[in-house]
């Protein structure tokens, strides 16, 4: 019997990884302790930030109007988009049309209750479905016909859009009476957006950390040729990872829709999705695949809402908030291959 | 070339059988009317020079590309392979070169992807970490622990893992491709007393495509020489020597560089 210990090179503390957290199953992973650090980092710098302008605005910053603004009306969106896009970058693609997905899924309702006369319920979960359906129509174009999502994405976004603004006109509308009842839930009430995006954070971080949807996802954007080896569907994976974007960018655009009382074709767009990935990055997910975490993209969506709101209240003009923005996805991306080395170093590889 | 050796009379006992495999890529024909047999508990090396359609053969074997005709037999009865998953329940499982290792896993994530453990819907660890723990320590293979990312081991480890989850999967017939390549001789020692620990063992059939002979005349029974898409050669490992092996390809690599004299 063989018993030689290939381990010449690796100079590996063998302790348990993440021994110390106490985490249950997959948490304890390698993968789970690297994950965590980064998202601990994420954490001190949100802390910090709440902090700092907690303290300087005790009156305006700590009020429940402005809670309700940068947790609800900026953060919930960022977060439940980042969703989505967390497990396509994970599996190694990206959208770029959800923010299109977001502007016309209100409409959709819109039509369907002004128009056809549809129940207020079957309305909205039409709207998510239409976002499910241009979620498989970027899925059909990237994996089907195996063009790169980025270039297919950036197309039915702009399909999207036109369909919007040519049935539209252009103009926004008023949430049909109808569905005001409904809409309080979805986004009406002042916290429904954060309630909404808390859970879904909750579920999708299980999804991703402990269920094989969520290992696929890894192993597909990891090593895609190995994961096809293994049996994986990666073809399926990638399609449902779109689908599941799609359906939270319609989500999204009827919460937003449903605060302002108003269906605007101008809301959405490139900005919610550029957020969202800027959370994901922030938060510790690799644009290579393989790597990223739903917590971290969720306290990621919030740095970058305390920085807005921040400062809205200092009175800070909003021009310079993108070289923040900018600043903040350079330092992550520096992060992340700076512990990519270290870590390659660390097993001598 | 001359047309390989005619497929042998049927024996019993037969893990795998191929017969009249053949595949085309195009222009490019890979395969022409291959013939092998794997007996069970056998030990089969598969050699040949980069580009005689060994990857192919594998490929085919595992039910990752069908072939354009021949016939593939698992226990004596035929059938057709439709993905590496319906091969996976033939128990045929192949090792492949890059071994299918995903780097950002742990080391029981991979042993156990996509044949996980479930209680619905939630991943069961708690049991794939201790059975991944326990076979890799009656394969005899140390590692540090199987939470670690396999991206943090060396290649050895590497290899060893990925043959570990092929043979706890229930593998009955095993194909490693180039289980040697690019390592050290510890490492490559691994490999082989692993292969060796199987084929006393004997329940796994396993056939080892390689290109370095000695190592694998070592371990193997029986030794098939594949060369431009045929089988050549088919002798048992105790009947034919890494001399003649090597004889055998050197005359191939001269064929093939006077042929290219003459036409220039």
């Amino acid at each position: 019997m063989s018993d030689i210990t290939v381990g010449n090179r690796d100079s590996i503390d063998t302790g348990p990884p993440g021994g110390g957290g106490g985490g249950g199953g997959g948490l304890r992973s390698a993968l789970g302790v690297l994950a965590r650090q980064r998202e601990v980092t994420v954490l001190a710098v949100t802390i910090v930030l709440l902090l700092y302008f907690g303290l300087k605005y005790p009156t305006t910053f700590v009020s429940n109007v402005n809670a309700v603004d940068l947790l609800s009306e900026n953060a919930a969106p960022i977060m439940i988009i980042a969703i989505g896009e967390v497990f396509l970058l994970i599996c190694g693609e990206i959208d770029l049309s959800v923010g299109f997905i977001y502007t016309l899924s209100p409409f959709i309702m819109y039509f369907l209750i002004t128009y056809y006369h549809f129940p207020a319920f079957l309305a909205i979960i039409a709207a998510l479905l239409m976002g499910a359906i241009a979620g498989w129509v970027n899925g059909f174009l990237t994996v089907t016909l195996g063009l790169p999502s980025f270039i297919t994405t950036l197309g039915t976004g702009f399909v999207l859009n036109g369909i919007v603004l040519t049935t539209s006109h252009a103009y926004p509308v008023e949430i049909p009476a109808k569905a005001e009842t409904l809409g309080r839930f979805i986004g009406t009430d002042p916290y429904s957006q954060i309630i909404w995006a808390v859970i879904l954070v909750a579920i999708f971080h299980i999804v991703l950390t402990q269920t094989r949807w969520g290992l696929h996802t890894i192993a597909t954007g990891g090593n895609l040729l190995g994961a096809r080896e293994s049996g994986i569907n990666v073809g399926r994976i990638k399609y449902g990872n779109f689908m599941i974007t799609g359906v939270m960018g319609a989500l999204v655009g009827l919460q937003v829709a449903f605060y302002n009382n108003t269906v605007d074709p101008s809301a959405g767009g490139y900005n919610p999705m550029f957020l969202a990935v800027t959370a994901a990055v922030i938060g510790g997910t690799a644009m290579l695949g393989g790597q990223g975490t739903i917590l971290g993209a969720f306290l990621g969506a919030i740095v970058i809402s305390t920085i807005s709101d921040g400062f809205n209240i200092a009175g800070i003009n909003a021009n310079p908030q993108p070289i923040i923005y900018g600043g903040a996805i350079l330092i992550a991306m520096i992060a992340n291959v700076r512990l990519a080395r270290l870590r390659a170093q660390g097993s001598g590889v | 070339m001359t047309t390989g050796p005619a497929p042998a009379p049927a024996a019993d006992g037969d893990a795998l059988r191929v017969e009249h495999i053949s595949k085309r890529f195009g222009a490019v024909t890979a395969l022409t009317d291959i013939n092998l047999r794997l007996g069970k508990g056998e030990v089969l090396a598969l050699l040949g020079d980069n580009g005689a359609g060994k990857s192919t053969l594998l490929k085919i074997l595992c039910g990752f590309q069908p072939p354009d005709s021949g016939r593939i037999l698992v226990n004596g009865e035929e059938v057709v392979l439709k993905s590496v998953d319906h091969a996976r329940t033939l128990g045929i499982d192949a090792v492949y070169q890059d071994l299918a290792l995903i780097n950002q896993l742990s080391v029981y994530h991979n042993m156990y992807l996509n044949r996980e453990k479930i209680r619905w819907p939630l991943l069961n660890n708690r049991p794939m970490r201790q059975e991944a723990r326990q076979h890799l320590k009656a394969m005899g293979v140390n590692i540090p622990s199987v939470d670690v990312q396999v991206a943090r081991l060396s290649g050895g480890q590497r290899q060893a893992i990925a043959v570990a989850r092929s043979v706890y999967s229930d593998a009955k017939i095993l194909l490693l491709d180039e289980p040697l390549a690019a390592m050290g001789v510890k490492e490559a020692a691994i490999i082989l007393d692993l292969v060796r620990d199987l084929k006393e063992q004997g329940e796994v059939s396993v056939i080892i495509i390689a290109h370095n002979y000695g190592q694998v005349l070592e371990v193997c029974d029986r030794v098939n020489l594949l060369q431009q898409g045929q089988i050549t050669f088919d002798k048992k490992s105790s009947e034919t020597s890494v001399v003649e092996l090597t004889n055998l390809v050197v005359a191939e690599y001269r064929a093939a560089l006077e042929a290219r004299h003459r036409s220039a």
